[in-house]
């Protein structure tokens, strides 16, 4: 997977293009966990996933409390249909803000 | 059938991965199925690597075959007897900061496949799981 971040005036975003999965889900975690101090606002860009398993959903979660508990915002964009599907079936629909 | 026995580590998902889709392109299986069934295969193994043998480590064997356009996937191990189906489904309606991600993989497993069983016999788990193309 691929992750490619940018902190623009403390919007911290983050594009995602490969498989999110059990090998590559720690490569995402060490990223957020360096970068959210950063940051008032993160957008996940994830226009080019492709797949996550819950490896994956585990850090989307952990991001989400992580900018809520800094009284930040997090956004989700360009999530693909087999993405989506994951999202809806475990009720992260109704968690992350996603448009 | 197809057989592959790799030791139960979570660098070896890959190659177990590899071998089911190369298994499922052969039956012309949609995209979306086999991103679906990788799902699963992910889930599974990785439950075994984590957690099977405990701070040992073993094998997990991997037998795909297919009747009538459904694929069935076994995966055995022969570390401690654990039931994965059950433990009760995540509840997916709390708020973020009361959710817990444990059992999120196991309830993907059920959500994504058509059957998922599991038996302990001969001091292996068994658990199969099947799916029409």
């Amino acid at each position: 997977m691929d992750i490619m971040t940018k902190n623009e005036n403390g919007i911290l975003t983050i594009e995602l293009a490969g498989r999110l999965d059990t090998t590559s889900a720690p490569d995402l975690e060490k990223t957020i966990t360096e970068q959210i101090p950063q940051a008032q606002t993160l957008v996940f860009d994830l226009a080019q996933l492709a797949y996550t398993s819950s490896a994956g959903l585990r850090i989307f979660l952990k991001a989400q409390k992580l900018m809520s508990q800094k009284g930040g915002a997090m956004k989700v964009l360009h999530v693909a249909e087999p993405i989506m599907e994951i999202f809806e079936m475990t009720g992260f629909t109704d968690i992350l803000t996603i448009e | 059938m197809q057989t592959l026995t790799v030791q139960a580590i979570p660098e070896n998902l890959a190659q177990v991965t590899a071998f089911v889709d190369l298994f499922l392109e052969a039956l012309d299986c949609p995209m979306k199925t086999q991103l679906q069934i990788d799902l699963c295969v992910e889930e599974v193994f990785v439950n075994i690597a984590h957690y099977a043998y405990g701070d040992a480590t073993g094998d997990a064997e991997v037998r795909l075959c297919e009747t009538d356009n459904r694929v069935e996937l076994t995966f055995i191990d022969s570390g401690m007897p654990y039931d994965p189906l059950a433990r009760k489904d995540p509840d997916i309606t709390l708020a973020a900061q009361d959710r817990q991600i444990g059992g999120l993989g196991i309830f993907l497993v059920k959500k994504n496949m058509d059957t998922v069983t599991y038996c302990y016999e001969d001091g292996k788990n068994i658990l199969t799981m099947t799916k029409q193309l």
